[in-house]
């Protein structure tokens, strides 16, 4: 094999799995590094300017890090990154002079973006500093977009949302809130330079043609609007016994609002088997927590009603068959259907796009599935002055995504009113720097610490299924924070291995505790040296670092797998050959152009 | 520093047969220098023990003073202990030995304390054919006080301060030869390829295996100039044979030029299978083991591989015809056996 090539910056971010694995790619080892030094502030900075909602992402954020974090491969748990982010938050001191300051020279440039959500904001927050003059619009009463009307505010305070959207409106955002708009053609028409398109995934799905569906309207509601008729208070109470059809996180949302109205039997019911169902393990958790029954394998047949008036749903019990390609039947049992006595009925069987104010004859394409056709880098349509981001652009996605399509968005668009070419987009800023301080001293915390994850508290139930805004989750105290940050493995800070300074003593080979190095003989082939490992690297989704040829012949190949950046190899290493140092990897935003 | 090992292993570490990973052959972080040739031999220990599925409580680890006495601290955290007094550990070895002959024996020794010091005790062990592995970890030089050329520095050798060393080694391996030790090789710490399999057939050979292994100091003794750097040894190695140990009895599977595999079996039933042998060398003639040494002396070669190896001759406690249980389980009246019992004997010399 051909020597790595670690001058790529792809290389060591991929070493980084949480930073690698979240959209907008938050240095993440970094910030938690912060938080175990009490320098919450700085946490919060290095987050807000990645994924600018550190507080509302700590709270909801749908954690695409913690799957990738290295510590499941290692022992079980993630690390609670997402928690630690609401650490940082919880703990600041002063940010806002830390953030760009207004009043920004104008450039003479103007902006419009339609919807007021994460995405728009995001690229909001990014172009204002520039000078760019930015109308943003949206039908809701303030800005936040789903982030207000569909997360329930015992997840969500409306504190925390309205700080941290305010720290970008208050960058001289002129909004137009309550404004829905019915035109991109009248939009465009009004010689905006650019148009942002963040209108989300505005739709709730429905069972229009299930029995009794029209009769029983009055009492059968549409998961995310009726969360937004809660949010804006148009809607505070339910009946006794509630079903939730649907298995992701509007439908815990969902049930657990219910059970703050007023729902006493709240059933959520799902057609797929509870290990298959779209939300996350602990929002299932929290919901059966607070005495929410999931049944799973239970196909709706009809809404049953007796005089006027819904008395319950009959559905059909089914089993999961899979074939050898993983694809999945739900086949019928056999067994009798089953009744199930309701009041009310939230369908939350997901969300999907809609853009009936879009005109189809201004050059704007949309595809065969009637969503607009966009470009998954530079995220312009067809029509050249048009961009989408967020659930408008792709689908239903998450906040995270949307912040990640709002900076690329946002780069296009300030690369496109400098007359640039949109599609020539900026290398990442990166730095490698040694943590070396001494023979063997380093300058992070090496040592491993072999904790378990540790449990968020929560609030007694008693008192939060009183309250729908009461916050549940307590957070992390500073102490318990501090233990959490300790069991971070520290991933960006990375082996970097100097061939031409090895002695081949095999001294670091003999020292990794997780059998990572190994000194032999090249092969032609991947497939073939990774076998060939002390520990064979049977993870193909994990890089090997290959080190050019050896004063010996042999090569240096280094799982990266299940390494554990304890340092021992630099340690251990008489010529430095290896060396522990810190990548810092952050995507180029558009003010940083 | 890091003091403490993290306690995460690669999740499929391999185990071998009786279930135990290499981890349970490991023993506390190393305090030696960073890049010591020692903590590679250390290495090789652990892994010839883990190959060979051996009980740790089954191995007794006895050394004495210097650097090399140090590492047993190192490697196999479970097994027995003794850090003796300097150049004492072959006395402590031949009395532990002859109180439990049933355990695995380890006396692992520098040049200072085998060469100089402990001299006196290193040739009676031979001489007594002691049944354990006396491995040196000889770098020819006193890496704890600074560095000082040791007895087994070659004539000529520069040290790191620039002086020449102007008087001539002690060749162990050459010595342990001559005096008729059962068991002799001689290898390099930075080659574990051919390390660890003669560290299993000095485990499996019953009787005095000796192995002397260059074992470069990075701090006071790999400078240019040296014979003993890592650079000079890997210039001048020279291989007796490749060698692999046999458990089980089976025939040749893969065909060698003639007269370049021979095999020579252990006393308890394995087999050395040796190939591509130097030509005119016969690791069970002792002549042409001492003329394998001189030839590599004159062409300035570090000869490694198994040198020598003696089957028929038997161990201490094959000499003394001791019992066939070891002395510490038998119970105080089979080991003293009383007033009658002395008075009996001494009626039979009446």
């Amino acid at each position: 094999m051909k020597p790595t090539d670690t001058n790529n910056p792809e290389y060591y971010h991929k070493v980084v799995d949480c930073q690698y694995a979240c959209p907008a790619h938050t240095p993440v080892p970094e910030y938690i590094r912060l938080i175990a030094a009490e320098k919450y502030t700085e946490a919060y900075m290095i987050n807000w300017e990645s994924n600018v909602f550190p507080g509302i992402l700590g709270r909801t954020c749908d954690r695409p890090c913690e799957p990738a974090c290295r510590r499941v491969r290692v022992e079980e748990e993630p690390v609670a990154i997402c928690r630690l982010k609401r650490v940082a938050a919880d703990n600041k001191g002063e940010v806002k002079s830390r953030m760009p300051q207004g009043p920004f020279a104008p450039n003479g440039k103007r902006i419009a973006l339609i919807g007021a959500g994460p995405a728009s904001l995001t690229v909001a927050r990014d172009l204002a500093p520039l000078g760019y003059e930015i109308h943003m619009f949206d039908e809701q009463i303030a800005g936040g977009g789903m982030m207000r009307s569909q997360i329930p505010a015992f997840r969500l305070p409306e504190e925390v949302l309205n700080e941290e959207v305010n720290y970008i409106l208050e960058m001289g955002i002129h909004t137009q809130f309550f404004t829905y708009v019915e035109s991109l053609k009248e939009v465009l028409e009004q010689d905006y330079d650019a148009v942002f398109v963040g209108t989300g995934a505005p739709r709730g799905r429905d069972l229009p043609k299930l029995p009794g569906r029209k009769e029983g309207d009055p009492f059968i509601h549409i998961g995310i609007e009726w969360l937004a008729n809660v949010a804006f208070e148009h809607v505070d109470s339910i009946g006794k016994r509630v079903i939730v059809l649907g298995g992701g996180n509007t439908a815990m949302d969902c049930c657990r609002t219910s059970r703050r109205l007023g729902g006493e039997q709240v059933k959520v019911v799902v057609r797929s088997p509870f290990k298959d169902m779209k939300a996350s393990p602990w929002e299932k958790e929290d919901a059966m927590h607070e005495d929410v029954e999931i049944l799973d394998n239970h196909v709706p047949l009809s809404f049953e009603m007796e005089n006027g008036k819904l008395v319950g749903m009959k559905f059909q019990k089914v089993k999961a068959v899979y074939d050898e390609k993983g694809k999945r039947q739900l086949l019928p049992t056999g067994e009798e259907d089953v009744f199930i006595p309701a009041d009310e009925v939230l369908i939350a069987i997901g969300q999907e796009n809609s853009f009936p104010w879009i005109e189809r004859d201004i050059g704007l394409k949309f595809d065969e599935w009637e969503m607009p056709v966009v470009d998954k880098v530079t995220f312009q349509s067809t029509h050249p002055k048009v961009f989408f981001g967020g659930d408008s652009a792709f689908g239903p996605e998450n906040v995270i995504t949307a912040v990640a399509h709002g900076h690329q968005a946002a780069v296009s668009i300030h690369l496109m009113c400098e007359g640039k070419d949109i599609h020539d987009r900026p290398s990442p800023y990166v730095n490698l720097i040694s943590q070396k301080m001494g023979i063997h001293e380093w300058s992070y915390d090496s040592a491993v610490a072999a904790d378990k994850r540790y449990v968020v508290p929560q609030a007694a139930k008693a008192v939060t299924l009183k309250d729908r805004r009461m916050e549940v989750e307590l957070g992390f105290a500073p102490p318990l924070g501090f233990k959490e940050a300790q069991r971070c493995l520290n991933c960006d800070v990375q082996t970097v291995f100097s061939e031409n300074l090895c002695i081949e003593c095999d001294a670091c080979m003999d020292i990794c505790p997780t059998s990572c190095i190994t000194f032999t003989s090249n092969e032609e082939k991947e497939t073939d040296l990774r076998k060939k490992l002390l520990v064979p690297a049977e993870n193909p989704t994990q890089d090997i670092l290959v080190s050019d040829k050896l004063a010996t012949g042999r090569v240096m190949v280094k799982d990266e797998d299940v390494c554990l950046h304890c340092g021992l190899c630099a340690e251990r290493c008489p010529t430095s050959a290896w060396d522990m140092q810190k990548f810092f990897y952050s995507v180029t935003k558009a003010h940083q152009l | 520093m890091t003091y403490i090992k993290p306690l995460f292993r690669h999740p499929k570490l391999p185990k071998n047969k009786i279930g135990y990973t290499l981890k349970e052959y490991e023993g506390a972080l190393s305090t030696l220098c960073a890049g010591c040739g020692h903590d590679s031999i250390s290495a090789a220990i652990v892994q010839a023990c883990y190959d060979l599925s051996i009980e740790p409580h089954r191995v007794a680890k006895i050394s004495g003073i210097g650097c090399s006495s140090k590492t047993p601290a190192y490697f196999l955290g479970n097994s027995h202990g003794f850090n003796s007094v300097h150049g004492r550990m072959p006395s402590v070895a031949t009395g532990a030995n002859l109180a439990n002959k049933d355990l695995v024996y380890f006396g692992v020794s520098g040049d200072g304390d085998t060469a100089s010091i402990g001299m006196g005790q290193f040739v009676h062990a031979i001489r007594r054919n002691l049944n354990m592995v006396y491995l040196v970890m000889n770098n020819g030089c006193y890496g704890l006080t600074k560095g000082q050329d040791s007895a087994t520095a070659d004539k000529g050798s520069k040290s790191k301060a620039g002086s020449i060393n102007p008087f001539l080694p002690v060749d162990l391996a050459s010595m342990a030869v001559e005096l008729g030790a059962t068991f002799v090789a001689q290898s390099f710490s930075g080659d574990k390829g051919q390390l660890v399999p003669l560290i299993k057939a000095a485990i499996h050979h019953t009787g005095f295996a000796f192995i002397n292994v260059i074992s470069p100091c990075v701090t006071f003794n790999n400078n240019v100039g040296s014979t003993k750097s890592y650079d000079y040894v890997r210039g001048h190695l020279g291989v007796t044979s490749l060698m692999d140990l046999v458990m089980e009895k089976e025939p040749i599977a893969v065909d060698y030029e003639q007269g370049t595999v021979a095999r020579v079996a252990l006393h308890d039933g394995t087999e050395l299978e040796l190939s591509k042998l130097a030509n005119d060398w016969d690791p069970k003639n002792r002549i042409s083991a001492m003329n394998a040494i001189e030839r590599a002396r004159e062409n300035e070669q570090v000869l490694t591989g198994l040198l020598y190896l003696n089957t028929d001759y038997g161990d201490l406690h094959g000499i003394l015809d001791t019992n066939d249980t070891p002395l510490n389980h038998m119970d105080e009246s089979t080991l003293c056996p009383g007033k009658a019992k002395l008075e009996d004997i001494n009626k039979g010399l009446q």
